[in-house]
């Protein structure tokens, strides 16, 4: 696990210059195909945040959950559905998005939560396949084709995100903000039963601590963040589609968790990009890059144990 | 709702259970005495098809597509095991699903690499080729019917060694305790060779029997993964009795779910709504059948692990 430092770490000090390079990065972009790269970055950053929510309950809670796709889907269904209706401003779909999720996380964690293990990745993983089936039977919002959404969302009738640049910026604050939560959740009293349960479950309940409620609590904000980034790609796609819940994208999710480097949070934005640009210089490569990609994944597991900041830094991840 | 379509359903719906049920059979061993999470076993299913379309057209006969296509799934999945599996059972079940998960990639696109994107067919045996008359005026497929036999004939078959060999017995010790089977001097890698090609050829024989009815395609076996998963959460992990109830609940209840839905949902609602929310609930049935088990029995309904 991560060390909590008191003074600046190398986390801190990763961390900081990855929002350093994330906060100028338009202004290097303007110098290349500045559209292309900047729209890629702005994904980097959208999936950096439901990386990072996840980051929050595999790194620090064991909570493997292998159906975190379905919030980023419910978030982005919530935009497209509103949209149809002719609601198209993020003061309300915003909220939408980070209440339809949270709901879902809360239901279904009810449940999921009972079990451990290796129970635990598959019954998330069969809810997010539930949502996946139920999005594609939604005939109404488009089944199986998904849904357009015609514009981005206005804020409080004024047209902010309808910039590339202007999208990128809210995307970059909503990440840090994501950033700044969940590490300032970590270090707090909170985050240290959670912590303390993925230890020994059964001796923080014997201090009197409700370890259920704690791991609900945290599952539900990581639902509610990745509705955030739902969010976010529906507005920056303009496009909503079942595939966003895919159990794959969820796997993907967790593959961007363990290459960044699992339990660090900044680790999450790091494997966000590796991913990413990854999978767009692969498959510009041939169209079978996912015959190079998958090898390239085991070859990660079995060789690179902390991820790629661990590679780096050569620090082990422990389990 | 018809009582022929009825029984037509319920035939489906067996069918969809017992071909689960091949499928789960080898995971929930592979789970129970390993401890070991694989996501690639569905690839396993998708390669039987498509191994027994080319061994088919290399042959022109069904047997010899059927038997060679069995023994290089086999072959292949010990391959796999040896390449890639062997490396993971000691690590913890992150590492696990990511690996087997890149093994998927793999293979997916590789299927669409060797044998091309498009969905290929196999052709449904001459001898098993038509439909029977099962009642007045209800006609039924014969392969479907072969189908759901020899899904019973290998439950049966899977149930005599396990209950009955002593490498049953010693699977079924490991997946109780496995340490200490090991711990009594079974070699249990070796052990979890036998399982791991035995369960790596139910699924390929899953893939070959169903390739005459579906198309084979890349990505067959990601669904039919996910419904297996569920099926070995709600049986218990490492039980085969659990299993085959799992199996045949999860195909009947969702084959009848996706029927039935909007017929009885039009029993108390309009027409145009029941048709709207019939297939979203029909599709949810499953995960709400399984989140009730596992509310009730967290590790399903006949856990093997002694705890």
């Amino acid at each position: 696990m991560a060390a909590l430092p008191k003074r600046l770490s190398t986390g801190d000090a990763i961390a900081i210059t990855v929002f350093a390079v994330l906060a100028i990065f338009p202004l290097l972009a303007k110098f290349g195909t500045e559209g292309y790269l900047l729209a890629l970055v702005t994904r980097v950053m959208i999936f950096a945040i439901a990386a990072i929510a996840l980051d929050l309950i595999v790194g620090f809670g064991a909570l493997v959950s292998f159906g975190h796709a379905a919030f980023v889907g419910l978030g982005a269904y919530a935009v497209g559905i509103l949209a149809s209706h002719g609601i198209t401003d993020a003061l309300v779909a915003l909220p939408a998005a980070l209440l339809v999720s949270a709901l879902f996380a809360f239901v279904t964690g009810l449940v999921c939560l009972r079990t451990k293990g290796v129970y635990f990745i598959m019954i998330t993983l069969a809810f997010g396949q539930m949502a996946f089936f139920t999005a594609s039977s939604l005939a109404p919002y488009g089944g199986d084709d998904g849904l357009t959404v015609r514009m981005r969302d206005t804020v409080a009738g004024l047209p902010l995100l309808r910039s590339d640049g202007a999208l990128y910026y809210v995307a970059f604050v909503c990440l840090l903000a994501t950033f700044a939560l969940c590490r300032a959740l970590i270090v707090s009293r909170f985050g240290r039963v959670f912590r303390g349960a993925r230890e020994n479950p059964m001796r923080l309940a014997a201090i009197g601590f409700d370890v259920f409620r704690y791991q609900l609590a945290a599952y539900v904000i990581a639902g509610a963040l990745a509705g955030m980034s739902g969010f976010l790609l529906a507005n920056a796609t303009n496009f909503v589609s079942p595939a966003y819940m895919s159990w794959q994208r969820s796997g993907e999710l967790i593959i961007m968790v363990v290459l960044g480097g699992m339990g660090t949070l900044y680790g999450a934005i790091i494997g966000a990009a590796a991913f990413l640009f990854a999978e767009e210089w692969l498959s510009e490569l041939t169209e079978h890059w996912k015959m190079i990609f998958g090898p390239l994944l085991i070859i990660v597991v079995v060789f690179a144990r902390g991820g790629l900041i661990g590679l780096v830094f050569g620090r082990g991840r422990h389990d | 709702m018809s009582t022929s379509l009825l029984i037509v359903q319920i035939l489906n719906g067996l069918q969809l259970g017992v071909l689960l049920f091949l499928i789960a059979a080898g995971l929930t061993l592979v789970f129970g005495v390993m401890d070991f999470i694989n996501l690639a076993h569905g690839v396993q299913y998708m390669l039987g098809a498509y191994l027994a379309v080319m061994f088919y057209s290399l042959t022109g006969s069904f047997l010899a597509a059927l038997i060679l296509a069995l023994l290089a799934t086999l072959a292949f999945g010990l391959l796999l095991e040896f390449v890639v599996f062997r490396h993971l059972y000691d690590r913890d079940h992150l590492d696990q699903v990511i690996a087997t998960f890149g093994v998927i990639l793999f293979l997916n696109q590789g299927v669409k690499f060797v044998w091309g994107a498009a969905p290929l067919s196999l052709p449904i045996p001459e001898f098993f080729s038509g439909s029977v008359v099962l009642m007045p005026g209800l006609l039924y497929p014969v392969w479907r019917l072969v189908i759901i036999g020899s899904g019973f004939a290998v439950a049966l078959i899977l149930y005599l060694l396990v209950s009955r060999t002593r490498v049953g017995m010693l699977v079924r010790a490991g997946a109780t305790n496995a340490a200490m089977v090991s711990a009594l001097g079974v070699n249990i890698r070796r052990l979890f060779m036998i399982v791991f090609g035995f369960g790596t050829m139910l699924a390929g024989f899953a893939g070959i029997m169903i390739a005459p009815i579906l198309s084979v395609e890349p990505g067959m076996g990601d669904t039919i993964l996910i419904l297996a998963f569920v099926v070995i959460v709600i049986g218990g992990i490492g039980s085969i009795r659990g299993a085959l109830i799992a199996a045949l609940l999860i195909g009947l209840v969702d084959t009848l779910g996706r029927s039935f839905a909007v017929d009885l949902l039009r029993l108390f609602m309009a027409p145009s709504p029941a048709r709207t929310v019939g297939p979203a609930i029909a599709s949810m049935l499953i995960y709400l059948l399984m989140a009730v088990v596992l509310y009730i029995r967290p590790s399903g309904l006949f856990p093997a692990k002694g705890r």
